[in-house]
């Protein structure tokens, strides 16, 4: 492919430079295009990894060698200090606890909100692939749809109908929320998988006898465990990663981390400490980058999955 | 599909039926009906609570005289076209660098993609700590010895909106990248011999054979990074606040600050109406485009 490209000048440069050395042409030319390639591999490599580094190098220092040196330096003294800091005492407004009380909120939030939108997914899936109902696919491509609208159109009716139920401002009702904008893509996930099972499956589960909920939780569950383990992925990262419904569905106390990271960086008061900032990011920023680095493919499966056949 | 010769089909579905009530309610009340209450209640003056007292079109008048609106669209453009552009181009072109069956083809990925792992937030963050013009890129290469260089955007309000773009680039392009490896993957490696042997060379084929066969795969990215747009807001909330001033301001951000700031709902409601006609706008041809023919189960 890039070797057609590639060959042209050196088959150039052989017509030109008639002192040039005889025999089988070296294949230093496939090099020149090695370098090339991994040259600029290499650079954007480095540019998508800086970032992350000067926030470690920054939460390393103490504050008056930020003050001095640049951004990009090592730490000339390693302190971790700001971690201490950013985890147990950095403050938001009047609370003085650092970040630990929005990692045991956001704790709190992701893992039922994981498992409901996932057992509500997978059945809803289930009852597409495999129990058709009329008007089933109606409501289906409703929700798919309904993915696409912003979410800032049905922020506020959702606001009044937890208002009603009272569950506003708890975690219960943004437990519900996250579940509720989770379902288009799980459910298509899901409803995908389970269409591209053998039907023969599901038939002979059926003359045995099994009915709605036992060929789910007996056949369907088990085999197919690494979709779950996808959608996991999927809603982990992107649950821990929400602001927005955070901010608009809890109060102070039960802020998720990401809203508290932003109201302890953000903050106009006091003076900054970039250090302890850059250390709280880091924190914010870990379960994602632990799930991302641990489960390698199939996280990549995870998002396409879930793009491209949004 | 298996059972659909069954005589009494409505009462052995009951099991699905019942479980697939989340589902229903959350189609018909959510989506349908949420968005419904928020388009009718747009039409009203709604201040500190909702209140059905029509005044026709007037918060969408006001809407469009307001200079933060007028700020945000013109910003939502912007923001809009550089990561539709430099999105597909960069996606495009690192996947097919990564494609030329190289070495170590995971670690780049991986190091590509990981940012898109992380929030906006914390992207927000982390960029608006490398531009900060005390200690960040701008000092680092005062430092050296230019020291008339400038590179300020997060506190210029005429560039502002780039550096918000610069971050989001970061953050998104990964995915691009992997939708685009997924695409060239699936192209027959016949069509690259056949172009081999007729001596066309690399960029042309890519150019001429490869991107048109890669059409559907362009289309769900441009769709992806076009819903992505308009939901812009976490980042500049990070980022800026929208400053300086009210120059990085996005349509998100203002339908946020006067449903639960400035208690103005009917604003928030015509402002966030017009974000879904935003996105009808951009769907709606592509459906058309997609399954308009052929009807999809």
């Amino acid at each position: 492919m890039a070797d057609v490209a590639s060959l042209s000048p050196g088959a150039e440069a052989l017509r030109r430079g008639a002192a040039g050395p005889s025999g089988p042409k070296p294949r230093h030319v496939l090099s020149r295009r090695n370098i090339f390639l991994y040259g600029t591999l290499i650079v954007v490599a480095l540019y998508y990894l800086l970032p992350l580094y000067v926030m470690i190098v920054t939460s390393l220092k103490g504050m008056p060698e930020i003050r001095l040196g640049n951004i990009f330096s090592p730490p000339m003294e390693i302190t971790f200090e700001p971690w201490v800091k950013a985890w147990a005492t950095a403050c938001t407004g009047l609370n003085c606890d650092g970040l630990s009380r929005g990692f045991w909120n956001s704790v709190r939030i992701t893992v039922p909100s994981v498992l409901l939108s996932i057992a509500i997914a997978s059945v809803n899936g289930y009852a597409l692939a495999n129990w058709r109902f009329k008007g089933a696919d109606t409501f289906f491509i409703i929700l798919i749809v309904g993915a696409f609208i912003p979410y800032q159109v049905m922020i506020y009716p959702i606001v009044i109908i937890l208002r009603e139920i009272g569950i506003y401002g708890s975690l219960t009702g943004l437990v519900i929320v996250h579940s509720i904008f989770g379902m288009p893509i799980l459910t298509l996930l899901f409803r995908n998988y389970f269409t591209s099972m053998p039907e023969e499956l599901f038939r002979a589960a059926r003359v045995d006898g099994a009915g709605f909920w036992g060929i789910y939780l007996r056949i369907m569950l088990p085999m197919s465990l690494p979709i779950f383990v996808v959608a996991i992925i999927l809603q982990v990262t992107g649950i821990w990663n929400d602001f927005l419904f955070g901010v608009v569905y809890t109060r102070p106390d039960t802020y998720p981390m990401t809203v508290q990271l932003n109201n302890i960086v953000n903050s106009v008061q006091g003076v900054k400490e970039y250090n302890v900032n850059m250390a709280a990011t880091i924190l914010t920023g870990l379960v994602p980058l632990i799930v991302y680095f641990v489960s390698g493919k199939l996280f990549v499966r995870g998002i396409a999955a879930g793009a491209v056949k949004g | 599909m298996s059972n659909s010769e069954r005589p009494n089909q409505l009462f052995r579905n009951l099991n699905a039926k019942i479980a697939s009530i989340p589902m229903i309610l959350t189609a018909l009340v959510v989506f349908v009906g949420g968005t419904a209450w928020t388009v009718l209640y747009s039409f009203t003056n709604s201040k500190l609570l909702p209140r059905l007292n029509f005044v026709g079109l007037d918060q969408y008048h006001r809407l469009w005289s307001t200079s933060r609106w007028l700020v945000s669209i013109e910003n939502l453009l912007i923001y809009g076209a550089i990561s539709l552009v430099f999105s597909l181009v960069i996606g495009f072109l690192l996947a097919a660098l990564l494609d030329q069956k190289i070495r170590f083809e995971d670690t780049f990925r991986t190091i590509f993609l990981y940012p898109f792992a992380l929030s906006f937030i914390v992207t927000g963050l982390v960029w608006q700590w490398l531009l900060n013009p005390d200690f960040g890129v701008q000092r680092v290469v005062r430092d050296l010895g230019w020291t008339s260089f400038s590179f300020d955007p997060l506190y210029d309000s005429s560039i502002v909106i780039y550096g918000i773009s610069i971050a989001a680039l970061w953050q998104g392009t990964g995915l691009i990248m992997c939708l685009m490896l997924a695409g060239l993957r699936g192209i027959d490696e016949d069509i690259w011999k056949a172009a081999r042997v007729d001596g066309i060379p690399a960029w042309k084929t890519y150019l001429f054979i490869i991107i048109p066969m890669m059409r559907p795969v362009f289309i769900t990215t441009l769709v992806i990074i076009a819903a992505g747009i308009v939901k812009v807001y976490d980042l500049v909330v990070a980022q800026t606040s929208g400053g300086p001033g009210i120059a990085s301001e996005v349509p998100a951000k203002y339908v946020y600050d006067y449903m639960f700031f400035a208690q103005n709902l009917g604003q928030g409601f015509a402002a966030s109406t017009m974000m879904l006609l935003s996105v009808v706008i951009v769907i709606v041809p592509w459906a058309y485009l997609e399954f308009g023919g052929k009807k999809h189960g």
